[in-house]
């Protein structure tokens, strides 16, 4: 894999096709921690580390027991099984290891397990056959865009709720869809990006 | 057939695998909690409002337990609460006095304003708009409510242009205290009657332009006070707690009928003149 396709790759997972832009997926945790930016940091860090670690350990498990055996159908399963243990491993790593960590992440570490995003880039990794490299890469940068967007949603919100008046029927989380999907629409435009 | 075998057993063994190692992992990374800690939170209110000056109960618990903070901090669970702390970590319980919030204002719609203030309604961005605040007497109330956010026990609530605290509700966390940019809110004794709702340090002559309220620091109320325990100091009358007898001698003497009694609430009275000043 060369720098370039590594560098399109990245900023194809950052911009162009922003999991949460553009391929919808962690929308939970994008609607339910971004009422803050500090907590929000906290929730994409959090994110793009298990979506990296994730794609590395689900492309070892695809790639020499799910591929040899011809079981690929089982790889929903499998990953599920294979991030649902590995944040629960890293949860208790960090409690007792880097404890400052741990405080800083809190809730946010154990609630990924059932984070789509992780789960998606798992399955996309194998979908577009990435070599490790490439999995390892759009694992990262598919979270930095996560970051990226939830941490943006999240100013654009603390904002809304600061300053404007909204009107009554779409107090909350309506207008905080509405302002998603504004940001999406936005979005859009890098589709046109050609690397 | 083979093929629904291989995928069974492959789940099975890497499910039993990750079992091991997380199982395994448990006991090496266990972390040894205090079950002090666990029995203290439990033991709070757990309203995380933050009054203890701790990020929330949980924080608080850990800082009883590692670093030795007060057994007296919660002010929501107050004198039950800290007994309860108190037996957990084996120390003698310490009295509290129960204190409640108390808005060193009254002036709100009733003092006079420089301009119409219509930006963001927050106390922070009108205090740091031009002259600090609307009011010509920039010791008083904004009433944008920032208190009223910070409330956790629905405690505290602005009215006619000035926040009023609900003592029975008010469980004296001092949220509202800390949410002030403006310093009005202090800490008074539960078991106070009076109080005076003025935080204004202006000459009397200029204060009486600025207000209906306010106190001008005529000084009645430290002459006639018997018990030497409310005194002036830059024009501004302060009730000394610690020797309050509670007589009410200063709230009958106040030629501006400023003091609070609080036994006996005094409905707000609306503005009589049109809040504005006439410069001469």
């Amino acid at each position: 894999m060369s720098f370039g396709e590594i560098v399109s790759l990245a900023l194809g997972a950052i911009l162009i096709e922003n999991f949460i832009f553009s391929q919808f997926l962690g929308i939970c945790p994008f609607m339910g921690v971004s009422k803050k930016v500090d907590t929000a940091i906290g929730m994409g860090v959090a994110v793009t580390f298990v979506m990296t670690v994730a794609s590395i350990f689900c492309y070892i498990v695809n790639e020499f027991l799910l591929v040899p055996l011809h079981l690929e159908f089982m790889q929903t399963v499998a990953y599920i099984l294979v991030i649902a243990s590995l944040v629960q491993f890293v949860e208790m790593f960090l409690q007792k290891m880097i404890p400052s960590l741990y405080q800083a992440l809190g809730i946010y570490l154990p609630l990924i397990t059932t984070n789509c995003a992780v789960l998606g880039v798992a399955l996309l990794n194998t979908q577009n056959g990435y070599n490790f490299l490439g999995s390892v890469v759009y694992g990262f940068t598919g979270g930095l865009g996560f970051l990226l967007a939830i941490v943006l949603f999240a100013s654009v919100r603390e904002r809304m709720d600061a300053t404007s008046e909204c009107p009554k029927a779409f107090e909350g989380f309506p207008i905080a869809l509405i302002a998603a999907g504004l940001i999406a629409l936005a979005f859009m435009g890098f589709s046109g990006l050609k690397i | 057939m083979i093929t629904v075998l291989y995928a069974v057993a492959v789940l099975a063994i890497l499910g039993a695998i990750f079992g091991f190692i997380l199982a395994y992992a448990s006991k090496v990374f266990a972390v040894e909690t205090d079950p002090r800690q666990e029995a203290i939170h439990e033991a709070l209110p757990g309203a995380n409002c933050g009054g203890c000056g701790f990020a929330g109960c949980g924080n608080y618990a850990e800082a009883v337990v590692k670093n030795g903070a007060p057994c007296n901090k919660c002010a929501p669970g107050g004198a039950d609460v800290a007994q309860k702390i108190s037996a957990i970590m084996g120390v003698e319980a310490e009295h509290t006095e129960p204190m409640v919030a108390f808005v060193r204002c009254s002036g709100g719609n009733r003092a006079a304003t420089k301009y119409n203030y219509v930006g963001i309604d927050d106390c922070a961005a009108d205090y740091a708009s031009l002259g600090n605040g609307m009011h010509y007497c920039v010791n008083g109330c904004l009433g944008h409510g920032n208190c009223v956010k910070a409330c956790k026990f629905d405690a505290i609530h602005v009215v006619g242009g000035v926040a009023v605290v609900d003592r029975e509700a008010c469980k004296g966390c001092e949220a509202c205290k800390n949410a002030c940019p403006k310093d009005m809110i202090v800490m008074i004794p539960y078991a106070a009657r009076f109080a005076v709702p003025c935080h204004n340090v202006e000459k009397g002559a200029i204060t009486r332009k600025f207000c209906e309220m306010g106190c001008m620091g005529c000084k009645l109320c430290e002459k006639k006070c018997p018990h030497g325990a409310i005194h002036v100091e830059h024009n501004l009358s302060s009730i000394d707690y610690s020797k309050c007898q509670h007589c009410g001698i200063c709230f009958d003497v106040c030629p501006r009928n400023l003091i609070k009694q609080f036994d006996k609430e005094i409905p707000y009275v609306a503005a009589a003149s049109d809040n504005t000043i006439t410069e001469n």
